[in-house]
């Protein structure tokens, strides 16, 4: 926190303070929290301030990785890292064991972004959290533009967007009756540039991919797949090497690269400020279903 | 298309500041176009989403690049060309970043309204100059005063449609500032753009050289909000108390919370109500290590030199100033829901800063018409979108201030014990 004697707020204090009231009131008001945590940036960024919301006492919630199986090495690695430096109890909901047990199908194309949602919502039972944070931001798509920062979800999980209740002032409304959960967005009102800059001033690592690294990678549609046990090369595509990094991370065979140079934080940031696309219109294939796609995932209680 | 005026750029200042702004316009009053404009000037639009609407404004038959549909969002919104909900939009200049409450103006979204404004230090009006003020202007100016929002800038839009005639523009700046005088509004501007065409919006357009005021994103960079926090009465509301049970940490109890107003400074003398003990500060900590002093917004925890039992709901002040401990609150409320109506005699639960009680309402004395500010005494309930001044009676004490000094403190939400929902907004104006 800047202290200056004009009593000067800079706008990522602003957002901090925020973020740590919003935890803070989670912790105070419901009796099984948990924090989705998949080693992707915001989901570390959220990380770092549920540290802070309650130093210097531990987090005093789990965490829970949806894992669908699809991951980047340097991610699980990542997670599993900073799991055990915060003593965090770690709940993997996984995909995979989903699909061996018959809960879920795997789809045609082998994409598990859709059938995760069943996967989280049978955890949420198992484990009867009602208070479920997540690190969506209301710049990322159109759909979340309309989110609440506590998004009441019924006993299916489901995102009704004519049914969710006002926000006034900073008295969030989480009652809600058994079965039924809270989503909690703390980073709702960052954008993807204010999420770098406080990488930045945090001094907070990230896993290598989110920075500039040679990569052997396919071209498909405009976008840059990893060639990885995943993403295979089909016939009459070849792959090339270059120098990529991730802006987002997501299921590993759905997510894509884009051409970088920005090795550092600070070129990132440079990079981010000038980039003209969309960080999950670049990266995304999931996003890219149709115009609503985001809207319908939501409704069947994604994220 | 005009050209974009301002380069993004890592230039931007990481202290730069924040501004939240509500717009509030009608369905037709272009509102939609001009935040469009603003994220499109301030470069915020990417490729990926101006291409997206460039083949749907074709696919519709509009004659330019429809930049309304950048802030339609759900697919029950473009289906029918409204805006459902609230909606939140960012941009951000060297200056400032900015949250946009993106409000819808239909006569049923006053629910609307009054959430964007709650947290807003300024609300935008929209008034299209070939119909001048309609009863939905004065609606939102009344729900902004109502609200306490600090600023208010009415744009008079569409000024290319009635050729820049500054008599039409004076004439409407006129009308809205006779109707603003009833109202408390502290600060107003009033501005001739052009939404679609970008007229002074980013910068002032040649197209009005009889007008000598800022463009709207001058006026929001630099409209001054610092003084708007209230730095004088010291508000502590307690969240939650942060007692580590480890072995590396020991003895250790701080009361954290986010300030609402004033200034804490460790060794200062503090009172905690309801308990009404008295105790010091001992020190103000956050995780990256204390600081000397805590103002609005900051989140940290208190520390006090002694033992004295404090839970959440808890206020910390001064000894002398101090929030009224009240059961009887008067306020005005403004009515959320549509599955049922207020009623006096009925009873909900009553969230207040970090502080949760049973209320009853004890009396209506009037709705309040927020077209004509007429008052009916006659009232006995108020329906979804209505707002009238009411009477209650808590289970315990809240710890509150008038709304008009203190945003924070007097304001509160009221849940339907039985739906969970949020049913009202109040605003305090007596606690005794």
């Amino acid at each position: 926190m800047s202290q200056t004697k004009d009593y000067r707020v800079s706008h990522l204090d602003a957002l901090e303070a925020e973020s740590i009231f919003v935890m803070r009131e989670v912790m105070a008001e419901f009796e099984r929290p948990v924090l989705l945590f998949s080693g992707g940036k915001d989901s570390i960024v959220m990380l770092r301030l549920a540290e802070k919301a309650f130093a210097p006492g531990r987090i005093p919630f789990p965490v829970m990785h949806v894992d669908t199986g699809h991951n980047f090495a340097e991610v699980l690695d990542y997670r599993d890292r900073r799991v055990a430096a915060l003593g965090l109890n770690l709940v993997v909901a996984s995909v995979q064991e989903a699909i061996d047990t018959g809960l879920v199908r795997e789809l045609p194309d082998g994409t598990r972004n859709r059938i995760q949602t069943p996967v989280l919502l049978a955890a949420v039972e198992k484990y009867r959290f009602d208070a479920l944070f997540g690190g969506a931001r209301r710049d990322e798509e159109k759909a979340r533009a309309k989110e609440r920062m506590f998004s009441f979800r019924d006993e299916f999980g489901q995102w009704d967007p004519k049914n969710q209740r006002p926000e006034l002032w900073a008295l969030y409304n989480g009652r809600h009756h058994p079965g039924e959960s809270i989503r909690v967005f703390p980073l709702s009102n960052w954008t993807e540039l204010d999420i770098w800059h406080y990488i930045a001033k945090e001094q907070i690592p990230l896993p290598s991919i989110y920075y500039a690294h040679d990569r052997e990678v396919v071209e498909r549609g405009g976008m840059f797949y990893a060639v990885n046990e995943f993403i295979q090369l089909r016939d009459g595509e070849s792959s090339q090497v270059r120098r990529v990094r991730y802006r987002t991370v997501g299921d590993a065979s759905q997510t894509a690269a884009v051409l970088s140079e920005a090795d550092t934080v600070e070129k990132v940031i440079d990079e981010v400020a000038a980039t003209r696309i969309t960080e999950r219109g670049a990266t995304r294939g999931d996003d890219k279903v149709s115009e609503a796609a985001m809207e319908d995932r939501k409704r069947e209680g994604y994220f | 298309m005009s050209q974009a005026v301002l380069e993004p750029g890592a230039a931007f200042e990481r202290n730069m500041d924040l501004l939240r702004f509500a717009t509030a316009g009608s369905v037709d009053d272009g509102k939609s176009t001009l935040i469009g404009r603003l994220l499109y000037d301030t470069k915020t639009i990417f490729e990926d989403q101006l291409e997206a609407v460039e083949a749907a404004s074709a696919s519709r038959g509009d004659e330019y690049t429809n930049l309304a549909l950048l802030t339609d969002g759900l697919r029950a919104e473009r289906e029918q060309g409204i805006t459902i909900d609230v909606a939140y939009r960012y941009f951000a200049t060297p200056r400032r970043k900015f949250i946009i409450a993106d409000t819808p103006g239909h006569i049923q979204y006053t629910r609307n309204m009054v959430t964007g404004a709650s947290t807003a230090d300024l609300a935008l009006i929209l008034v299209d100059a070939r119909k001048g003020l309609v009863e939905q202007s004065r609606r939102h100016a009344f729900l902004t005063s109502l609200l306490r929002v600090p600023h208010l800038v009415l744009c008079v839009n569409k000024m290319d449609l009635v050729d820049w005639d500054q008599k039409v523009f004076e004439q409407i700046a006129d009308e809205f500032t006779a109707f603003a005088a009833k109202l408390d509004v502290p600060d107003l501007t009033i501005i001739p753009i052009s939404a679609l065409n970008g007229d002074n919006i980013a910068s002032r357009s040649e197209a009005s050289p009889w007008y000598e005021g800022p463009s709207l994103l001058h006026h929001l960079e630099h409209v001054h909000i610092a003084s708007d926090r209230n730095l004088v009465d010291v508000r502590f509301p307690v969240q939650y108390v942060i007692r580590p049970q480890s072995t590396t940490v020991t003895d250790y109890r701080g009361y954290a919370g986010q300030v609402a107003s004033g200034v804490l400074k460790p060794g200062d003398e503090v009172l905690v109500l309801p308990s009404g003990l008295t105790s010091t500060i001992a020190g103000i900590d956050t995780a990256t290590g204390p600081v000397d002093q805590a103002f609005p917004p900051m989140s940290v925890t208190i520390r006090l030199n002694d033992e004295i039992d404090i839970s959440r709901g808890d206020m910390i002040c001064r000894p002398h100033n101090a929030p009224a401990v009240a059961q009887d609150v008067e306020a005005m409320v403004c009515w959320m829901d549509e599955s049922a109506p207020l009623r006096v005699g009925a009873k909900y639960t009553i969230k207040h800063t970090t502080r949760t009680a049973r209320t009853v309402v004890r009396g209506l004395q009037y709705r309040l018409d927020v077209n004509t500010l007429h008052r009916d005494d006659a009232a006995d309930g108020l329906a979804l979108n209505e707002i009238g001044r009411v009477r209650l009676r808590t289970t315990v004490p809240l710890l509150a201030d008038e709304y008009r000094r203190n945003r924070t403190t007097g304001g509160f939400i009221l849940i339907d014990e039985s739906t969970n929902r949020t049913v009202a907004a109040g605003m305090i104006i007596e606690a005794s």
